[in-house]
């Protein structure tokens, strides 16, 4: 395919460009990005294969309705209830689904554990799969190839750069989404938190500790 | 096929750049490239076939430009393959042509219910799994030229089964229009130094999700590790 922008970002790292944030985009590059989107959209929309007020809505649904907040009620139900949790390592699309959640990228999810033996950590190296009912759509740095190529081979040194040290008697197992399985980390729950509510225990939760690059921190 | 977007395994692309606060898109275009992407999809072909689309685009394009410029280039590739945009067409954003889509536009209320049924890849056809959890495996070594989801990385490589995930859809016949030749879908686990090599001390593993297809039963004698 052709490539109708200029390739020669500025970076400030050791490897390739890493283009996968806005402040590596020019003002001239984004103006060229919004035409020639603009132009397919109005090609879409002429020839009658899109609406826009279709458009509107999936762009709205997945900007405002779905996001981490939902894996975070997930885990910390998990957290309470150990029956819940129970179905959640069994069957995770049918327990996800009794909070509500399911559907488009979450149709088969599995829920992997951490435990004081076993660190899980998500990956996708062929694109960018991502549990999107629990998590929403995944950021950058997941879609990145530094992110991508490094954290099945050398997860470790991924783990140290999200600041999570890993003991050496620790196994990582690192789940590489290739098929249509879903994967989410249920965390360890941090200790101290024994007073407090299914609710406050959901605000703990972040996103990174469900895809598995960091662990959920005590209040 | 061998293409860049199968990076497991590389060691090249310096740190993992994060950013705070970071919104769902970047800019406007992202936020219309994800919404025409997901309602153009059925128009001009399988979730397959989309990934194959951006599996072909030019390798050096691919790792410099972001996540969404790969869906925009996906998006005017398979719109081409499908016969329904022509190359004259993408380029002016005019239709120049009349072209017959598959179905009507979707509407806000199907958005609603696609998001939230979703699209399993489960098939109810019974094709009776050969390999059961505990199974010794190897990943085949197999040289495939269209899509795959058998990277590179583990290719030729001894595993166990940890899983076995039901008949599901087989992208490397789904995305070229090949059928969807169900088959069983397993988790592998393949311990770090198989993969990688024994010249480091390592005690990891990866566990990916294989079809049938790309799997072979491996004898267990040699294995330095315990399952």
């Amino acid at each position: 395919m052709s490539n109708d922008h200029d390739n020669d970002h500025d970076h400030d790292h050791g490897g390739p460009p890493n283009p996968y944030h806005a402040a590596s985009r020019s003002d001239d590059e984004n103006r060229a990005l919004e035409e020639r989107v603009g132009r397919i959209e109005s090609l879409l929309l002429e020839k009658g294969l899109v609406r826009q007020d279709a458009l509107d809505r999936i762009a709205d649904i997945y900007e405002n309705d779905l996001g981490p907040m939902n894996g975070a009620k997930v885990v910390a139900r998990a957290w309470v209830d150990a029956a819940f949790k129970q179905r959640l390592l069994e069957d995770a699309s049918a327990a996800i689904g009794e909070l509500g959640y399911g559907g488009l990228q979450g149709e088969h999810m599995v829920v992997v554990e951490n435990t004081p033996e076993v660190h899980n950590v998500v990956v996708c190296t062929l694109c960018s799969c991502y549990p999107w009912p629990v998590l929403g759509l995944p950021p950058a740095w997941y879609k990145s190839p530094a992110y991508r190529s490094r954290v099945v081979i050398d997860p470790r040194s991924v783990l140290e750069e999200f600041g999570t040290a890993v003991d050496d008697d620790v196994e990582v197992r690192v789940w590489d989404s290739s098929a249509e399985i879903r994967y989410l980390v249920l965390p360890e729950r941090p200790t101290g938190t024994e007073t407090l509510t299914e609710d406050q225990l959901a605000e703990l939760v972040e996103r990174d500790a469900m895809i598995g690059v960091t662990r959920v921190a005590a209040p | 096929m061998n293409g860049i977007h199968d990076l497991g395994g590389m060691t090249c692309f310096g740190p993992i750049v994060r950013e705070d606060d970071e919104p769902v898109f970047h800019s406007d275009w992202e936020r219309r490239v994800f919404a025409m992407n997901m309602l153009s999809m059925g128009q001009f072909g399988s979730l397959d076939q989309a990934r194959h689309a951006i599996e072909r685009m030019d390798p050096a394009a691919y790792l410099s430009t972001s996540y969404y410029e790969h869906w925009l280039a996906g998006i005017e590739i398979l719109g081409r393959d499908s016969g329904l945009l022509m190359d004259a067409e993408i380029a002016s954003g005019r239709s120049e042509h009349t072209s017959t889509p598959s179905r009507p536009p979707l509407d806000p209320e199907f958005v609603d219910a696609m998001v939230r049924s979703g699209s399993p890849s489960t098939r109810p056809v019974s094709r009776r799994p050969t390999f059961d959890v505990g199974d010794s495996v190897r990943a085949r070594n197999l040289d495939v030229r269209g899509h795959t989801r058998l990277p590179r990385y583990v290719r030729g490589k001894r595993g166990v089964v940890s899983a076995v995930h039901g008949t599901h859809v087989f992208p490397d016949t789904s995305a070229h229009g090949l059928g969807e030749n169900p088959q069983p879908l397993y988790n592998v686990r393949f311990e770090a130094d198989e993969l990688w090599g024994d010249n480091l001390a390592r005690r990891d593993c990866v566990h990916i999700d294989l079809w049938e297809d790309y799997l072979e039963a491996s004898p267990v004698e040699g294995r330095s590790h315990e399952q």
